[in-house]
């Protein structure tokens, strides 16, 4: 019986195409927008986090501070030192590793290419921290390290840019007025989340980095990777106890240098996502809203409409109950017809929509059912009403209607 | 409840129906129209009635109290002993699903749905499983003869093939009781005698009791009593 009013009811929604379409697109709109926006949030959640564990895991990144003193000045703190590094390394518990790193704008020339891009100096603890691959060639030797030879790596736009399709290995470039030897390329990352180009940089000894090109024997920031598991906000806590007591920081005062847990970051902007998602869900309810009224709209019609055919049935032996679920299913089968459309739209839209932000498409059946759900309970709570008041016709009286 | 329970114990004893000073009353006021006016009428299981009267004597509105679709405004109506004033108007719609058929003078067919579709309307209400139910109205379309014109709808059929689909839904089920207004007013002689012979055979064969309206003394003769109406009473019967 219920398939045959499930066919009944496909029945009545053919008979007005444009109108059950016109009457669908409210929830069609609706369930669309849910999906693209449910999917998109994923998928920007999903590329943010993977930006931040391709700049390192479990990263905590310390620097000198900034601030904007009297009169608009800006300030800058203390730069840091070697041995903070080292003083890091050794009394804090828990760490991968540390990397005292400084950089540099710089070009960058080979025969007659020239790139302006920048210099980084550190350790191999850097490709640690930062999560670097050497995609060719090889990462620095202990002696070059120590012995601030000048030798680089280069990030992969640099060497795409000097070198085209060219083997850079063993080849000698200039960085500034200095001859670099060419030992490695690393694996590229692309772009991060902020739209920067990350493999945008040339890598270097950072002793070769202070004595040939800065002269300073600062350090601009520390990388520190924590062991996995553990709390990157206590770590954190312990640097700053550790950075305070070496610069003399007396108790009261501010800190004069800062440091950051990517987790914070991934956090934050989670929570970003996810109040945008629910605020445009909400956005996305109300109109799945109009769209049921819509349906209830055109439901009333419907049974004007029919009255004659109402009364036919109850007069040849339809009871309420048959007449209510009739009119019911029809609800029901118009709001779920719209909901998968809205759906289909809804994820081919995500797909276009992730292609253009550049965001991967996270199918999520979650939302996917939620949406489907929430379209049939839509003809339910509006195609209730109408039905019920096709249910309680006088069957004399319908038969009568004009 | 205990009233129920006595109806039920003497229902043997009742005739088929029985209508005791049933009036019926339309609108209020300046418009009041009293189209029955203190009916009394008893019809016993496997009478064939024709009731006939002038245009507006209260037929057709006699016919929808006796079919359990319009309630009398004052008086009872017994059917099987069952005081059919005191059922709700689901149970008279089961009333009409298990026991009625009913042919209407406006025929009152599902517009936009072929011939087929409206002959098995009173057998999907029935829950007859589909195959059956198609057998069944096929079966029924031919005994009017109109098998032919089964996938036609409403308005592809003349009046009179019209009103032969609402005999054959009102015969499909084969009810308990078959009320039909006007059955043969749009047809020639030839297919109203058909169709004549039809109910005749229909109320021998099936035992089915036969209500029928007639403007038509020659359609009347079929029936085993006639009842003339006259503004809104019964004026008599042969
Ligand atoms: N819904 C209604 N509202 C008001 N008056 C009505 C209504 N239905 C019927 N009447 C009146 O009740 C009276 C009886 O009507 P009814 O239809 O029973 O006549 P009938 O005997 O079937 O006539 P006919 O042979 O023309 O079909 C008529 O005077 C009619 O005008
Ligand atoms: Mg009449």
């Amino acid at each position: 019986m219920l398939w045959e009013t499930f066919l009944l009811a496909l029945r009545e929604i053919r008979r007005n195409v444009m109108r059950s379409s016109l009457t669908a697109l409210g929830i069609i709109i609706g369930v669309a927008s849910v999906i693209i926006m449910v999917t998109l949030g994923a998928g920007a959640t999903a590329k943010v986090t993977a930006d931040i564990g391709e700049l390192g895991k479990n990263l905590i990144h310390i620097r000198p501070g900034q601030w904007h003193g009297p009169g608009g000045a800006h300030i800058r703190g203390n730069p840091l030192e070697l041995s903070d590094a080292a003083a890091i390394e050794h009394q804090i518990p828990d760490l991968i590793a540390v990397a005292p790193a400084s950089n540099k704008a710089i070009h960058a020339i080979y025969g007659n290419q020239n790139w302006s891009t920048s210099v980084t100096g550190s350790t191999n603890a850097f490709l640690i921290v930062r999560n670097w691959e050497i995609g060719m060639g090889r990462k620095f030797s202990e002696s070059e390290i120590k012995g601030g030879k000048s030798v680089c790596i280069l990030g992969s736009t640099v060497k795409k840019q000097l070198f085209g399709g060219e083997n850079p290995i063993g080849a000698m470039i200039r960085l500034g007025r200095i001859s670099f030897k060419v030992i490695g390329v690393f694996r590229p990352k692309g772009q991060s989340s902020f739209g920067t180009d990350q493999d945008d940089f040339v890598f270097i000894p950072l002793k070769t980095l202070q004595r040939r090109i800065t002269g300073k024997t600062t350090v601009s920031s520390i990388f520190v990777s924590a062991m996995d598991g553990v709390s990157t906000k206590k770590v954190k806590k312990e640097i700053e106890l550790l950075m305070r007591e070496r610069r003399h920081i007396k108790q009261g005062k501010e800190d004069d240098f800062r440091v950051m847990d990517m987790q914070e970051i991934v956090n934050m902007m989670t929570r970003t996502t996810g109040v945008l998602t629910a605020l445009l869900s909400a956005v996305a309810a109300v109109s799945l809203v109009v769209g049921g009224i819509g349906i209830m709209n055109i439901m009333l019609v419907s049974v004007t409409e029919r009255t004659r055919e109402i009364g036919t049935r109850l007069a040849i032996g339809a009871m309420e109950r048959d007449v209510l679920m009739q009119f019911l299913v029809e609800a029901v089968v118009l709001s779920s017809l719209g909901g998968i459309c809205g759906i289909l739209l809804g994820l081919a839209g995500a797909s276009a929509g992730a292609r253009a932000l550049s965001v991967p498409f996270v199918f999520k059946p979650g939302i996917v059912a939620i949406a489907f759900a929430f379209s049939v309970a839509v003809g339910i709570i509006f195609g209730y009403f109408p039905a019920r008041k096709a249910a309680r016709l006088d069957p004399i009286e319908a038969l009568r209607h004009e | 409840m205990e009233n129920k329970k006595i109806n039920n114990f003497e229902s043997s004893r009742h005739p088929l129906i029985e209508l005791a000073n049933v009036t019926r009353i339309y609108g209020t006021g300046d418009a009041r129209v009293s189209a029955l006016k203190g009916i009394d009428l008893c019809i016993e299981n496997g009478e064939f009635v024709a009731i006939m009267g002038a245009s507006g004597s209260g037929k057709s509105t006699c016919m929808n109290v006796l079919g359990c679709m319009d309630t009398p405004t004052s008086g009872s109506y017994l059917f099987e002993g069952i005081d059919v004033g005191l059922l709700s108007g689901n149970q008279r719609a089961l009333l009409r699903r298990y026991y009625f058929g009913f042919v209407f003078q406006g025929f009152n067919l599902l517009n936009r749905t072929s011939a087929l579709e409206n002959v098995e309307l009173p057998l999907i209400y029935r829950r007859i499983p589909a195959g059956e139910r198609k057998a069944r109205a096929l079966e029924a379309l031919s005994a009017v003869g109109l098998d032919n014109r089964w996938k036609h709808t409403p308005a592809e059929l003349s009046g009179g093939q019209q009103q032969r689909v609402a005999l054959a839904r009102a015969m499909v089920s084969k009810p308990e009781v078959l009320f039909a207004d006007e059955p043969t007013g749009n047809l020639d002689s030839v297919r109203s005698l058909e169709v004549m012979d039809l109910l005749t055979e229909f109320n021998k064969i099936n035992k089915i009791t036969i209500i029928m309206v007639t403007h038509d003394p020659e359609m009347a003769k079929y029936a085993t009593r006639q009842i003339i109406f006259r503004d809104g009473m019964i004026q008599g019967s042969k």
